[in-house]
């Protein structure tokens, strides 16, 4: 009905509505290569390559079956998520304690120390390629998923420490002298009391690190071999002699984006305050 | 027994509490009265332990307690703004201290759900503080305070930031509750009637320095100068300066003679504060100052009407029962009587309060 009025839009222009319009292309630009990637991936590489279709011929789930029994394809996801979840956790580790002095104690140059944490960020990891291989190299690192997880920390650090500042700011300082009037001490205060409170901007921080982690190549790439090769290192290396496998690589691609929209979807409702550095 | 011994807290360059002295009985009802900024936190976070004094030692029981971290001294704190352990329920907040100190299970539930019964929190113990009204948030904070038992208890403003029914209601029953724990209650307040409505001793706070202790109603009735008389008045008493020569004070001009009693006050000048229900504009039957003056504005609160006036270069409020209908810009005449008035001298020392008043306390 509505679809019969917008034909004849022209001709009666009181009834236009174009409300439609701007969702419509806000999803499409969006949502395209996603959609172009998960067509792909349930096509035969001989589909992809000979014809055009919005929707495979033949859907086939072939693609997923070699990525899920093929170990150098799915050693890449565990390795991947070995080194992420290192990096994750050696990060929370030495940032919560870190935000929590920046957001509460005054001491020399604090202020200093607190900006200088940013100015690693500001390198692109290419500069700390050669560096950390080469310090890798003399002490027998490379190729380990902690070697990749300690890179990744010298950037995801920084932003933890940022972001936990800026929600533990947000926290009254009266919470934690009330309980140390109750008979805290500080470890437990800092654990039963503190991180309960803080637990969002811990949240959102988590999924800073493993964003970082999951998608840098670079780092990863350099200071990786086979054994601790992850997977979107995997997916630049699918030139075989028969050419590219253009149908593996979209569905190693869709199983890629999957942890990280799993992840996104628990973090939505603070992710904004997360690019504020919690600071909203 | 608490004492606070020439306290100085130095910030910088300046004193935030500068050679402070206080001696606090067990069992006790002090009111810490000042303005904002006057220090009255500041000092009750040295007494807590908080912040380390620059000078000055704290004597509790007989022993300094300087030395001794917050987690080892027995007190309680609670603050103006509704501070509980958001992710706890109420229970668990009232519990904390206890479960700390190491109690049994059944000896905190038992003294949980007593102090929950007193403060009316009872059906709210399976909720989170944030799911509670301000005034459950800060009765939560208060219960928490008193199941401790701590013998030096610190309520910064507890009461200002909750509706003014809930208010009145509480600041009956607390001194009461705290009174029956024996603990040395430190209650912090901006303003002069809730001072007088506790009762107890209060301690005037002028930036940074205590300007008198004592029973509250004698440092409201004799204030020892002219910053705590302020202190203790609100509004603010109103100011004029006299010329007394003889039996007589002349004011602009405006002559009245001085009761019998302030008669033998060396002749000078003087400075006279006027508490604003003294300000009469009703001629009354005793012989008068008489001024007169233009009305600036009037405040009506249904019982009472706070009436500013004003007189070359003074301001002055009238406070006066029932609602007068006065017109702004009017010049009417108003009523001052010399046994109302508060003498100060050259250096804001009182000389004289109104002398029915002498007789009474002293």
């Amino acid at each position: 009905m509505s679809n019969t009025s917008l034909m004849s839009g022209s001709n009666t222009p009181t009834k236009l509505n174009f409300k439609w319009v701007t969702p419509t292309l806000y999803i499409v630009f969006l949502l395209l290569p996603i959609y172009w990637l998960v067509n792909m991936s349930f096509k035969t590489n001989q589909e992809i390559l000979s014809t055009f279709t919005l929707f495979p011929d033949n859907p086939t789930l072939h693609n997923y079956a070699v990525i899920l029994t093929d170990p150098s394809w799915y050693n890449g996801y565990i390795n991947s998520m070995i080194y992420v979840a290192l990096n994750t956790v050696i990060t929370l580790s030495v940032a919560l304690p870190a935000a929590y002095a920046f957001s509460r104690y005054r001491f020399l140059g604090d202020k200093h120390l607190f900006f200088w944490l940013l100015t690693n960020r500001m390198a692109p990891p290419a500069v700390f390629a050669l560096p950390f291989f080469q310090l890798y190299s003399s002490f027998g690192l490379i190729d380990t998923h902690i070697a990749v997880a300690l890179a990744h920390c010298l950037f995801s650090v920084p932003l933890a420490v940022w972001i936990l500042e800026g929600f533990m700011s947000g926290i009254p300082k009266e919470i934690d002298e009330t309980a140390y009037i109750d008979g805290y001490s500080f470890p437990k205060f800092f654990v039963k009391i503190f991180m309960p409170l803080a637990s969002s901007g811990i949240g959102v921080t988590a999924f800073f690190c493993f964003m970082f982690s999951w998608v840098e190549l670079l780092l990863a790439r350099t200071l990786t071999v086979t054994d601790a090769k992850p997977i979107t290192a995997t997916m630049t290396r699918t030139v075989s002699a028969s050419g590219l496998d253009w149908g593996v690589l979209a569905a190693a691609g869709v199983l890629t984006i999957i942890p990280g929209a799993l992840v996104i979807y628990f973090v939505r409702n603070y992710i904004a305050k997360g690019f504020a550095l919690g600071r909203v | 027994m608490f004492e606070l011994k020439n306290i100085s807290k130095k910030v910088g360059d300046g004193y935030h509490i500068r050679d402070v002295s206080l001696r606090l009985e067990k069992g006790s009802l002090n009111v810490l009265l000042g303005p904002t900024l006057s220090g009255k936190t500041t000092l009750m976070r040295l007494m807590a332990g908080l912040d380390k004094p620059t000078e000055g030692d704290i004597i509790f029981n007989g022993e300094s307690v300087l030395g001794v971290p917050v987690q080892k001294r027995n007190i309680a704190m609670v603050y103006q703004q509704f501070i509980n352990y958001p992710a706890m329920t109420v229970y668990e907040n009232i519990a904390s201290p206890m479960r700390i100190s190491g109690l049994s299970k059944s000896d905190i539930d038992k003294k949980v759900r007593s102090a929950a019964e007193l403060m009316k929190l009872s059906e709210f113990l399976d909720r989170t503080p944030l799911n509670l009204s301000g005034g459950q948030q800060q009765r939560t904070a208060l219960a928490r305070a008193l199941v401790k038992g701590a013998e030096l208890v610190l309520l910064d403003e507890p009461l200002a930031n909750l509706d003014y029914k809930l208010r009145e209601e509480l600041r009956v029953e607390l001194p009461r509750l705290f009174a029956e724990t024996g603990a040395v209650l430190v209650y912090a307040t901006t303003e002069p009637h809730e001072a007088l409505l506790l009762g107890g001793n209060t301690a005037t706070l002028s930036e940074g320095r205590i300007t008198q202790f004592g029973k509250s109603i004698s440092v409201h009735n004799n204030p020892v100068d002219l910053s705590t008389a302020q202190i203790f008045s609100d509004p603010p008493m109103n100011m004029l300066n006299v010329k007394k020569s003889n039996g007589e004070i002349e004011f602009e001009g405006e002559k009245a003679s001085l009761p019998q009693e302030l008669v033998s006050l060396p002749d000078g000048n003087y400075k006279v504060g006027v508490r604003p229900h003294h300000i009469q504009l009703v001629k009354p039957s005793e012989d008068t100052l008489t001024v007169t003056a233009k009305i600036a504005t009037t405040e009506i609160t249904g019982s009472e009407s706070f009436i500013h006036i004003e007189k070359s270069d003074y301001q002055w409020v009238a406070l006066t029962h029932g609602v007068h209908r006065v017109d702004i810009g009017e010049t009417v005449p108003v009523y001052l009587n010399p046994s109302d008035f508060f003498f100060f001298d050259g250096h804001d020392k009182l000389v004289a309060s109104p002398a029915r008043l002498q007789g009474e306390n002293n």
